[in-house]
């Protein structure tokens, strides 16, 4: 076979380079998460993720409860967005009118395309006043029995957190779930339809079991998303390094605490515990979206476009 | 019996086409919520002053966010050299050349790249670039930025590249016109398009990031007068008022939020828009 | 969605002895006469947006037979089909008119909803669709529970009948729980064929169910065909004239859209009216 010009290497050379970087980055982020957090690493050992200790004074510190802020604010978000978000796919994909579906999408790009700071700029001026004079105060006096809902009411809280995060991954769930049910092939519906069944039952019966497998993907797609959410969060959860039992005690995320403490850090190890909770939040986001990645190629192939 | 549960059968259908109705109004609630609010509290103070003054002291009135806004700009612009380039070729590698398996590998691994915390990028970049240099700069800002746009854009220009049917390629290859000219000037010039709106979606998505920032451009108070120093974004400073007890800043926090979400709202829009006519077969 | 007061059900239990119609006065092509036909079109088009894909069909379709559609693509066959079940109208840019007649009962009336008349007017697809997420048990049974048969007895006998009739209880009795997907194809099709038995249906409705299938399972399929015409109104569209000539009682040979020749099969084949018909079936086009 004859040599390729030399032309054509050399591009096809600088593309493989190009291409290539993204394992250089890979490699950089991991080396360089490990490398920063070598001395907290060294001395709290394991002990570290189970530690509530954050006291930088007497450098101890402990990533639990950051670790339960996170998970807590992503459980809450997506026990409020994963069924509006599934809900608003299967109503674009199967029951509304077709100019409205163009409408009601752009829009939802339109809220995936806010930038965090803003959300939380509005979730501290205007969301957590009105919870905490609202909707908190109320969810006190009928569920106030519960251990979740007791307590003092700041306004800023792991709820409002929660809250919060569930507004910004509404969009990527919609939107990967609405590709998901789109791939449903049409002759399923059809096998639905001609039994006699309603739009409904067509749904429930040849879409959504159809497509199972995919809308977990979708939502541990978001779950992944609400991981590693800093800004909002930051600016409505409150920032208090506590485990507590109530929605309306402040908390903590990984990342928040990073975002606000990073620049003050003294210390080199206050500076390498940082690096450590960045190290924590990396292994859990990574697991998580290789996790939706997997269940999604998995269920139809190519058919989801890549998340922008 | 037939009758009766038939209208139980109805009814059921009617319910969850009004819930799921009632859903999506739900989900798109927030969208217009924010915007009432933004455009409120913001509209008044968007002046002439906002747009030309420098952040004033603290305790004085007025002020603006020149320094951010310009600093905005220089970021995105340091962002796009090297975010552009490299995303852009990488993209072209995954649609034209490479193998199945060595294409699925980087896809996957651009995948998982887009799903790491901006903030850890921050992080990253705060080693790499910020401790060498003994200080947060401009350049560690375009860095951050541009490398979280670099997976993002190759696998939009991807997507977009494998939509150019396979049929222009073999006929310019059978023209005789070698492989790298009929890559780039046919078949990239086919869906320059979709990737110029790829590049601009991402450009609007980074100008909105404000963790990475935190630590690599750190924010300025002045104007930024060399790319080795630190440097103010609308983000930052929309974050720094934000947190602030002054009034003052607080009403400048919500212009800016005002000119930022403008800024990303007319770029949506207008990329989608614009390329509605390619994305009509998928509704 | 509107729901009017009172919905006239568009009719009682299935299967009862055939009423003595009014309705059909209007001249139609020679066709089988006797008990009132299973379906009777009268002047049927069919629009998608613009496009006028069945012009003024009018043709009656006897009980307890089985009646091929034949005709090159896009003929407008599978369309006609579709139009006796109110399937067409899946497509949003879909228009009917004209008069289509279920056993007497005009389908298209304006109390009538199509969810009712799918129930009676079963439908067996090209490429055959179990709902890969339920087993074979299931999947049978699934149009019964649909329509509100919770008691189990009743759900396990209708389904040994349905496979029993669909020449499939034998492969499959003993692994009624696996899933549907890991039958082969032409199995799929049999189990997709006892899915629409299940519910009783009056007529079956067939969209060239065998023309995904090898030769063998394609057998199978016309002999459960002529063994189902006892019992059931079948109508198929197919492509394959020695399976129409084999399996059908009647033909109706369609052509851009029209209704060109309906008669019974044997003439049909042997000696055809009209010159197109011929030209045909004897494969000078098409």
């Amino acid at each position: 076979m004859a040599r390729r010009p030399r032309g054509d290497r050399a591009f096809y050379w600088l593309t493989l380079l190009m291409a290539l970087s993204v394992f250089v980055l890979i490699v950089l982020i991991g080396y360089e998460l490990a490398h920063g957090s070598h001395l907290a690493l060294r001395k709290f050992g394991w002990r570290f993720l189970v530690s509530s200790d954050w006291d930088p004074v007497n450098e101890q510190f402990g990533a639990l409860p950051f670790i339960f802020g996170t998970l807590v604010s992503s459980a809450i978000a997506l026990l409020i967005a994963v069924p509006l978000s599934i809900a608003t796919a299967v109503y674009l994909t199967e029951i509304a009118p077709f100019w409205l579906r163009q409408v009601l999408t752009l829009f939802i790009e339109l809220l995936a395309a806010v930038p965090s700071v803003i959300l939380g700029l509005w979730g501290i001026f205007v969301m957590v006043p009105w919870c905490r004079v609202h909707l908190f105060p109320r969810l006190r006096d009928t569920l106030g029995f519960l251990p979740l809902f007791k307590g003092p009411i700041y306004g800023l809280s792991m709820l409002a957190g929660g809250i919060i995060v569930a507004i910004m991954i509404l969009p990527i769930i919609t939107s990967v779930s609405r590709e998901i049910l789109r791939s449903v092939p049409g002759l399923q519906r059809e096998a639905a339809y001609a039994l006699g069944a309603t739009r409904w039952e067509v749904t429930r019966i040849a879409v959504l079991s159809y497509a199972r497998k995919g809308l977990f993907g979708a939502v541990i797609l978001g779950l992944g998303r609400a991981l590693g959410e800093t800004m909002a969060v930051t600016m409505v959860i409150g920032n208090r390094p506590e485990i507590a039992a109530s929605l309306f005690a402040p908390g903590y995320t990984l990342a928040s605490v990073v975002a606000n403490e990073f620049t003050e850090a003294t210390t080199d190890l206050y500076l390498h515990a940082l690096f450590e909770l960045g190290l924590v939040l990396l292994g859990l986001t990574v697991l998580v979206n290789c996790l939706a990645q997997l269940l999604l190629k998995t269920f139809a192939g190519a058919a989801v476009r890549p998340q922008t | 019996m037939d009758t009766a549960y038939h209208r139980w059968r109805k009814l059921k259908n009617t319910c969850m086409q009004v819930l799921t109705c009632l859903c999506a109004l739900l989900v798109v609630m927030p969208l217009g919520l924010i915007f009432y609010h933004v455009l409120k509290s913001g509209i008044g103070s968007v002046n002439w002053a906002f747009f030309t003054q420098l952040p004033k002291p603290v305790g004085e009135e007025g002020g603006g966010m020149a320094n951010a806004i310009v600093g905005t700009f220089e970021l995105l612009g340091l962002a796009a050299v090297m975010g552009i380039p490299v995303g852009v070729l990488g993209g072209v590698f995954l649609a034209e050349y490479g193998s199945q398996r060595l294409n699925w590998w980087i896809r996957f691994a651009a995948d998982g790249l887009n799903g790491v915390p901006s903030i850890i990028w921050g992080m990253v970049v705060y080693a790499l670039v910020v401790v060498p240099m003994k200080g947060f700069s401009a350049w560690a800002g375009g860095i951050v930025l541009g490398t979280m746009m670099i997976p993002l854009i190759m696998r939009t220009t991807e997507e977009v590249l494998l939509l150019v049917p396979g049929g222009y390629r073999e006929a310019a290859l059978a023209l005789g016109i070698s492989q790298w000219r009929t890559v780039l000037q046919i078949v990239v010039r086919t869906a320059l398009k979709g990737i110029i709106t790829g590049i601009l979606l991402a450009l609007a998505r980074v100008s909105g990031e404000t963790a990475p920032l935190l630590f690599t451009a750190f924010g300025n108070r002045f104007w930024n007068r060399h790319l080795t120093e630190p440097i103010s974004a609308i983000p930052l400073q929309v974050f720094s008022y934000a947190i602030s007890p002054y009034e003052d800043w607080r009403r400048q926090a919500w212009a800016g939020a005002l000119v930022l979400l403008l800024f990303v709202a007319i770029v949506n829009v207008s990329v989608r828009l614009l390329t509605r006519d390619r994305f009509a077969q998928r509704s | 969605m509107l729901m009017a007061a009172d919905r006239t059900d568009i009719g009682p239990s299935p299967r009862i002895a055939p009423v003595a119609s009014a309705a059909a006065t209007a001249p139609v092509p020679p066709g089988p006469s006797g008990s009132t036909p299973a379906f009777s079109a009268r002047e049927l088009s069919v629009f998608f947006g613009a496009n006028h894909v069945l012009k003024r069909v009018s043709l009656d379709i006897p009980a307890r037979a089985v009646t091929a559609i034949i005709g090159p693509s896009g003929c407008g066959k599978s369309t006609f089909l579709r139009a006796l079940n109110r399937m067409h109208e899946l497509v949003p840019t879909a228009r009917m008119e004209g008069q289509i007649r279920l056993f007497g009962q005009d389908i298209y009336a304006r109390e009538v909803e199509p969810v009712l008349v799918r129930r009676r007017v079963g439908m067996v697809f090209q490429k055959s669709n179990p709902f890969p997420t339920m087993s074979i048990a299931d999947n049978v049974t699934v149009g019964l529970r649909l329509n509100g048969v919770r008691n189990r007895g009743l759900l396990e006998a209708r389904m040994q009948q349905a496979l029993g009739m669909a020449a499939l209880w034998d492969e499959v009795k003993d692994r009624l729980g696996a899933p549907a997907i890991s039958l082969s194809g032409g199995q799929q099709q049999r189990l997709c064929i006892a899915r629409a038995l299940a519910v009783q249906p009056e007529v079956l409705l067939m969209d060239e169910p065998a023309s995904a299938l090898d030769p063998l399972a394609t057998a199978k399929i016309e002999d459960l065909i002529l063994e189902l015409k006892k019992d059931y109104t079948i109508v198929i569209v197919t492509h394959n004239m020695q399976q129409a000539a084999r399996i059908s009682d009647h033909t109706a040979f369609f052509y851009l859209g029209e209704l060109v020749e309906y008669d019974a099969t044997s003439k049909i084949f042997t000696n055809p009216a009209r010159k197109q018909t011929e030209d045909y079936v004897t494969g000078r086009f098409g």
